[in-house]
């Protein structure tokens, strides 16, 4: 494994929003790798820029939005210099998408047979009828019952858990050496979640592609990840091994998340909540941008922390006071 | 469906009942046509003898119920005027309308589409900006204004057009078109620009807001992460998700660019119903501005029924609706 060239690297990452009222910093150098085979866990309240990290990565940022500095070394190749057609032949063939609400995800006009195929097609010369074997089989392999009958069918007939597994599916069409997949699981109850969880898990093993895994819950990651970067305001403040994190965080973040997921031990005691507010990346506090909700503040604070180097099993944090006596 | 169809038609006609009434009382309000067809010099005698071969000296009541009668068995009375059938008059002109209408109803799809997405996937540029200056005037000036100007700079400065009237027509499936020569082209293009700038407008503005809504759509981005390539994005994913309000809103206004053709016939002496109406009215030939009217009622009522079938093709989750009902 070492000294092989990650699937991905990103490194420095900063994706701006150059809006009216000023620009909002949404991803603010941002580093990760993602190995082959691996499953990567971005972890984050709403607005933190999980999913702006992830557009970012296919080159599909919405202006006033753009990439302004880092690189985003896909097996090697830098993306923050690719060219449009490079990002579209990468696009859906190599790094896949899978989006949070299957009910806008499939066009509502468009038969899924047209929306499968025209994938297939965008990227490989072969006959329609190929293409339609080829969508077919997709279908099947994320657990669609009479995929023939189902092509000719409009999204509206699929519940949310259908379309999200045809949304998949298509994701799947090229087998990918990437899927960021941005809380697809959110929209659904958890029943659904949980099986589209165990499938996704499994054609990631027998795949051997690696997986970006978007949420803002912690508990939909723990089992699935094998890897967390937990976001907040547009930058990572902590990463490592899911292990290492969820068991001794070192951010006080991170503590707070953990402490707002319900879990068996400590049923009874009231859920932790994080006090106040993700703050408005136009108006980002001065130094740690954690500190005015941050239980252990102090005036070194006021100065932005680094990101630690990397200490026990790659084990990071960006925190002057991190919970050392914990762990 | 079927059953959808059938309490549609049932709806229809109560509405041209009651449209009849509206129709028929309205224009027995504006005006006794008797002072305007009679020779001033005509004694007592000879006025009586006209009111009652017109049928008016019967109480209101009774000429409804005549014209009623009547209708129902296809027949609308005669025109004072020509003495004709006004039914038949109506219907003699009404190619010439239809063909303008649907002249101006091709140029307003045409331009107006592609126009309103340009505008609507470059809304800052200075192309996209000047299109929607461009529908502000379309929506604001006068159409009868505009005519006027088209006569005046194509016909007599320039001297490329005609200045009005229909010229040389082509016999197609039995009616006489213009579209189908050159000569016939060159009569049809200013006054069918003209009824379509109105419309032109509104497509321009309805596909400019379709293009800028559905662009920002989930579906259009993950269909862009698939690396389909943006020509296709934008010709199937937007274009068919603008066109379904486009049609709807095109058709259930073709009726009034009928109706809106009164002034561009007028203007350009097209020989269409508009223009007939226009001198009916003046003349106050009862007859033919009922059966005009009650044409053109007839003509929505078709229109918002063809509307809503089409409507239901182009857009799969209503088609589903409607096998359940
Ligand atoms: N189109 C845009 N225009 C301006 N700012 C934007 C735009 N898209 C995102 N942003 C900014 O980027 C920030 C991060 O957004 P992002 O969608 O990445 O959050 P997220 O972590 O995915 O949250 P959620 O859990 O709600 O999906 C937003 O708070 C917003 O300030
Ligand atoms: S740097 Fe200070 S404010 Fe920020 S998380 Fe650490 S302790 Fe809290
Ligand atoms: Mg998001």
């Amino acid at each position: 494994m070492e000294g092989e060239i990650p699937t991905l690297a990103v490194e420095g990452l900063k994706t701006f929003f150059f809006t009216k009222l000023g620009v909002a910093q949404a991803v603010n150098g941002v580093s990760f790798t993602v190995r082959k085979g691996e499953v990567v866990g971005l972890v984050g309240e709403s607005g933190s820029g999980k999913s702006v990290t992830g557009f970012s990565l296919i080159g599909l940022v919405d202006p006033p939005g753009r990439v302004v500095e880092g690189k985003i070394l896909f097996r090697g190749e830098d993306l923050a210099q690719a060219d449009e057609d490079r990002m579209r032949s990468l696009r859906g063939r190599r790094i896949a998408m899978i989006f949070q609400d299957p009910m806008m995800t499939l066009n509502p006009v468009l038969r899924i047979d047209t929306q499968m195929i025209e994938a297939v097609r965008a990227h490989e010369k072969i006959s329609e009828g190929d293409a339609r074997i080829r969508a077919r089989d997709a279908l099947v392999q994320v657990g669609i019952p009479s995929p023939d009958e189902r092509l000719k069918a409009y999204p509206h007939q699929f519940s949310g858990g259908m379309r999200q597994r045809v949304a998949i599916a298509t994701a799947l069409l090229h087998k990918p050496d990437l899927i960021i997949a941005d809380e697809p699981t959110t929209a659904l109850d958890v029943t659904i979640q949980g099986q589209i969880l165990h499938e996704v898990q499994k054609l990631c093993r027998e795949t051997g592609m690696s997986l970006i895994w978007i949420t803002h819950d912690l508990s939909v990651v723990a089992g699935l990840a094998d890897r967390i970067c937990v976001m907040y305001a547009g930058k990572i403040v902590e990463k490592g091994k899911i292990s290492d994190v969820l068991d001794s965080p070192l951010h006080p973040y991170t503590n707070g998340l953990i402490g707002s997921v319900p879990s068996h031990n400590r049923r009874g005691q009231p859920l932790a909540q994080i006090p106040g507010m993700t703050p408005s990346l136009l108006n980002l506090p001065q130094g740690c941008a954690f500190h005015p909700r941050c239980p252990r503040a102090g005036a070194s604070c006021l100065v932005e922390p680094d990101i630690t180097e990397p200490a026990k099993s790659d084990h990071q944090v960006r925190c002057v006071n991190p919970h050392l006596e914990t762990s | 469906m079927s059953v959808f169809i059938i309490r549609r038609l049932l709806q229809s006609v109560v509405v041209i009942w009651v449209m009849s009434l509206l129709v028929f009382g309205g224009v027995y309000l504006i005006g006794d046509p008797i002072d305007m067809l009679i020779n001033p010099e005509a004694d007592q005698e000879d006025i009586d003898a006209a009111i009652r071969a017109l049928g008016l000296d019967k109480p209101i009541t009774e000429q409804y119920w005549f014209f009623l009668i009547n209708a129902v068995k296809g027949d609308l009375g005669s025109s004072f005027i020509f003495n004709e059938p006004a039914l038949q008059l109506i219907l003699a002109r009404m190619p010439a309308t239809m063909e303008l209408a649907f002249a101006a109803l091709f140029l307003s799809i045409v331009l107006g589409i592609p126009l309103g997405m340009w505008a609507g996937l470059h809304p800052n540029s200075l192309s996209g900006r000047s299109i929607m200056t461009g529908s502000i005037l379309g929506f604001s000036l006068p159409s009868f204004w505009v005519g006027i100007m088209f006569i005046m700079f194509f016909a007599v400065v320039l001297g490329v057009l005609p200045s009005g009237g229909r010229g040389e027509t082509t016999e197609f499936l039995g009616l006489q078109v213009s579209f189908l020569s050159w000569k016939g082209l060159s009569y049809i293009l200013l006054p069918a620009i003209n009824l379509a700038l109105f419309k032109l407008s509104l497509v321009i503005r309805l596909s400019r807001a379709g293009t800028q809504e559905v662009i920002h759509q989930d579906y259009i981005k993950f269909a862009r992460a698939k690396g389909i390539s943006e020509k296709r994005v934008i010709l199937v994913h937007v274009l068919k998700n603008i066109m379904i309000p486009v049609v709807t809103i095109l058709g259930l206004e073709f009726g009034s660019v009928i109706a809106f053709a009164v002034v561009t016939e007028t203007v350009f002496a097209w020989p269409g119903m508009g223009k007939l109406i226009i001198e009916s009215i003046d003349q106050l030939d009862r007859p033919v501005i009922v059966a005009y009217l009650m044409i053109i009622v007839f003509m929505f009522i078709v229109i918002n029924l063809v509307v809503d079938i089409l409507y239901s093709v182009l857009d799969p989750r209503v088609r589903l609706q409607d096998v359940k009902a």
